[in-house]
C-alpha cells in the first residue's frame, strides 16, 4: 500500500484497521519528503524528532484501544508564518531566520490536540508577500506537476507538499489568494474560510483585516475536516467568531439538502459575467465552463449573475493590503525580535542610508532601525512597505487608503445582492495556469494580476475554494467556489460534487 | 510620477534603508503601481462608507486582570531579543 497517496480518512480508517502504525506512516512520509524534495524544495524545516515521537503517542492511544481523533497521527505541514512552539518561524524571511517561537499558534493547538504528526513548515514568498512562491528569501519552490513552473503563492510549500504527497494535508494562509491560487496551481484543494471563522493568533501578520489561515489537501472532505478542526471563536483573536447557527442561520441550509442529492436542483448557482474575460487563456476557459457545465448537468439551477465592480478589486485590494503590512511590518525594528546585525559596533562593509548614502557606523537608534530592515527585509517587502507607507502618509491617505476602503464597501454590496438570489458563486481561478519560474519576477504588476479573480473574496471577507476541475497538458486548472459568510459546508458540498 | 525626494521621504517614513540604485527603482515601480491604481478615482464614492473589516464587528471585553503565564514564557520573550543585558532589553540611547 502507498501510504503517502492516502486521504485523511483512508489514513484514519488504515490507523484503525491496524494495516499500518503511525510510526510507519511518518516515517513513510519523512523518507518521501527526503527523496522528492530536493527537487520541489517545498519545505524550510523538517521536524525528525518530533513527528516521530508524536506517532508514537498516536500509536500508544490505538495499542490500548483508545479512541483516537481523525486526525491523530496524520501527518501534516504548516506554512512557515504560523507559529509552532520551539520551532523555527522564518515567514521566508531573512529577518525572522533565526526566530524561534515561544508560543503555539491557536489552529496548531488545534491540530495538536487531535494528535496529528507536525512534519515540518513550508516555504512561502516572505511574509506572504508573492503569488509565485518565487519571493522567499531561501529557495524557489517547483511545481510538482512541472519543475518548470512555479507553484503559486504565497502557500507554494503547502501546497506542492501536498500534489507531491510529502504531506496528508497542509495549513496555508490566505491574504490575497494566497490558499487558493498554490491550490488551483498545484491541483489540490484549497480553502480560504469567512473571515473570522479561524483565530490568526500565532500568524504572522501580513493584512491583519484580509488574513485568514486555512487547510490544503487531497480533497474536499479532508479539507473540510482540517477546517472542523481549526475554526472557532478564540479569546486571543477578537474577530473570531463561533461558527453558531444563532448567528448564521444560513450555514446549515445546504448541509441537509446535500444529503439527498434529489434537492440539487434548489441550489443556486451564480456565474459572474465579469470574471470571464479578454486576455483568460481559452482553454482554461472551456475547462472551467465543462466544470460548471456538470453542475448543470445535475440540474443545479445556474444563473448569470453581474458583480459590477469586480474591476476595481485588485487596485483597492494592493492599496489596502499594503497599508495594513506597512503597519504590520513595523515590527521588526531589531530591537525586540528577529535579526538585528547592526545594534551595536561598527560594521565594516558600510551600511544603507535612507539618502542612498553609505555609512560606516551606526551612531544612532535610527540608523539601528534603517540598517536592520533595509537589509533583512527582500526587495517585494520593502516594495509594499513603501506603497504602504506612502499610500497612508498626509495627503494621500483620503485618495488611496480611505477611497479604496469606500470600493471594499461597493465590492462587498455587489455580493450582498448577488447572494440574495444564488447561493454559491463560481469563477475560475486563475485565468492562466502555471507560469514559468521567472516569467513575471521582473515586473511587479504583472505578478499582481496573478491575483486578479482571487482578491474579491479577501475584500468581502467570504469564504472561497479552489477546486481541481481539469488539466491543460501536465497542468491543473482550479475552479474557484466563493459561498456566503460562514457557509464552508456549502462551498465544500459543492466541490465535493466535481470529484464524483 | 513619484520624485527622488518623495522616495526618500518614505523610506524615512518607513525606517527602510535603501540604495542610490533601489531608490531610482522605486521611483518608477511605486509609480507605475499607483499609475494602476488610480483606476479606483473613476467611480463617485462621495456618499459611501469606509469598510474597514468585512463584518460588523463588537468590541470585545474582558476583566482587567492578569493572565498568569508560566514564567518560562517571559524568559523565552526576552531570550528573543537580539540585545539584552540580564533580563534588560539594550537599544541606543534615545536621548
Amino acid at each position: 500500500m502507498n501510504l503517502t497517496s492516502l486521504t485523511i480518512t483512508q489514513t484514519h480508517q488504515g490507523l484503525l484497521k491496524k494495516k499500518f502504525s503511525a510510526l510507519e506512516l511518518a516515517k513513510a512520509y519523512l523518507r518521501r519528503i527526503e527523496k522528492e524534495d530536493k527537487k520541489i524544495c517545498s519545505f524550510l524545516t523538517v521536524f525528525k524528532q518530533s513527528a516521530l515521537s508524536q506517532a508514537k503517542i498516536t500509536d500508544d492511544l490505538i495499542l490500548q484501544n483508545r479512541k483516537i481523533p481523525l486526525l491523530a497521527g496524520i501527518p501534516c505541514a504548516i506554512k512557515d508564518n504560523i507559529l509552532v512552539k520551539g520551532k523555527r518561524c522564518t515567514a521566508g524571511s531573512k529577518i525572522l531566520e533565526n526566530y524561534t517561537a515561544s508560543y503555539d499558534a491557536t489552529s496548531i493547538e488545534f491540530l495538536k490536540a487531535q494528535g496529528a504528526v507536525i512534519l515540518g513548515k513550508t516555504n512561502l514568498d516572505e511574509f506572504g508577500h508573492g503569488s509565485s512562491c518565487e519571493n522567499s528569501a531561501f529557495i524557489k519552490t517547483r511545481n510538482p506537476h512541472d519543475l518548470s513552473k512555479v507553484p503559486g503563492g504565497s502557500s507554494g510549500g503547502s501546497a506542492a507538499a501536498v500534489a507531491a504527497d510529502l504531506c496528508c494535508c497542509a495549513l496555508g494562509s490566505d491574504t490575497g489568494g494566497s490558499i487558493r491560487l498554490p491550490a488551483s496551481f498545484c491541483g489540490v484543494v484549497g480553502l480560504k474560510p469567512t473571515y473570522g471563522a479561524v483565530s490568526r493568533y500565532g500568524l504572522i501578520a501580513m493584512a491583519s483585516s484580509l488574513d485568514q489561515i486555512g487547510p490544503l489537501a487531497k480533497n474536499a472532505e479532508d479539507a473540510k475536516i482540517v477546517f472542523q478542526a481549526i475554526s472557532g471563536k478564540d479569546p486571543f483573536d477578537s474577530t473570531s467568531v463561533e461558527l453558531d447557527k444563532k448567528i448564521h442561520p444560513v450555514k446549515c441550509r445546504f448541509a441537509a439538502i446535500s444529503r439527498t442529492a434529489k434537492l440539487f436542483n434548489r441550489v443556486k448557482i451564480g456565474i459572474p459575467k465579469e470574471y470571464f474575460v479578454k486576455g483568460m487563456n481559452p482553454k482554461v476557459e472551456k475547462i472551467v465552463r465543462n466544470a460548471i457545465k456538470k453542475y448543470e448537468e445535475m440540474g443545479m439551477k445556474i444563473e448569470e449573475i453581474s458583480l459590477p465592480h469586480t474591476e476595481y478589486a485588485l487596485a483597492a485590494y494592493y492599496l489596502i493590503m499594503a497599508s495594513e503590512v506597512s503597519a504590520n511590518l513595523a515590527r521588526y525594528d531589531g530591537i525586540r525580535f528577529g535579526s538585528s546585525k547592526t545594534n551595536s559596533g561598527i560594521n565594516p562593509f558600510g551600511k544603507l542610508r535612507v539618502d542612498g548614502e553609505r555609512s560606516r557606523t551606526i551612531k544612532n537608534l535610527l540608523d539601528v532601525y534603517l540598517q536592520t530592515r533595509g537589509e533583512g527585509f527582500g526587495e517585494e517587502v520593502r516594495r509594499r512597505i513603501m506603497l504602504g507607507t506612502y499610500t497612508l502618509s498626509a495627503g494621500y491617505y483620503e485618495a488611496y487608503y480611505l477611497r479604496a476602503q469606500k470600493i471594499r464597501t461597493l465590492i462587498k454590496q455587489d455580493f450582498d445582492k448577488a447572494f440574495q438570489k444564488i447561493d454559491v458563486i463560481l469563477t475560475p481561478a486563475s485565468p492562466v495556469p502555471a507560469f514559468g519560474l521567472g516569467e513575471k519576477t521582473t515586473d511587479p504588476l504583472a505578478m499582481y494580476l496573478s491575483d486578479i479573480f482571487m482578491v474579491a473574496a479577501n475584500l468581502a471577507g467570504l469564504p472561497a475554494l479552489s477546486m481541481p476541475c481539469g488539466k491543460i497538458g501536465k497542468l491543473p486548472v482550479g475552479l474557484q467556489i466563493i459561498g456566503k459568510p460562514f457557509n464552508e459546508e456549502t462551498i465544500l458540498e459543492t466541490g465535493k460534487i466535481l470529484e464524483n | 510620477m513619484i520624485s527622488k525626494q518623495e522616495v526618500q521621504h518614505i523610506a524615512k517614513l518607513a525606517r527602510l534603508g535603501l540604495s542610490q540604485k533601489e531608490i531610482k527603482k522605486f521611483e518608477k515601480e511605486l509609480s507605475s503601481i499607483l499609475d494602476y491604481a488610480k483606476k479606483i478615482k473613476k467611480i463617485d464614492v462621495s456618499k459611501v462608507r469606509a469598510t474597514t473589516h468585512p463584518f460588523f464587528l463588537e468590541n470585545v471585553t474582558r476583566e482587567d486582570r492578569v493572565k498568569k503565564q508560566k514564567p518560562t514564557l517571559a524568559n523565552k520573550l526576552v531570550e528573543a531579543t537580539p540585545e539584552k543585558k540580564g533580563r534588560y532589553v539594550k537599544v541606543k540611547s534615545v536621548l
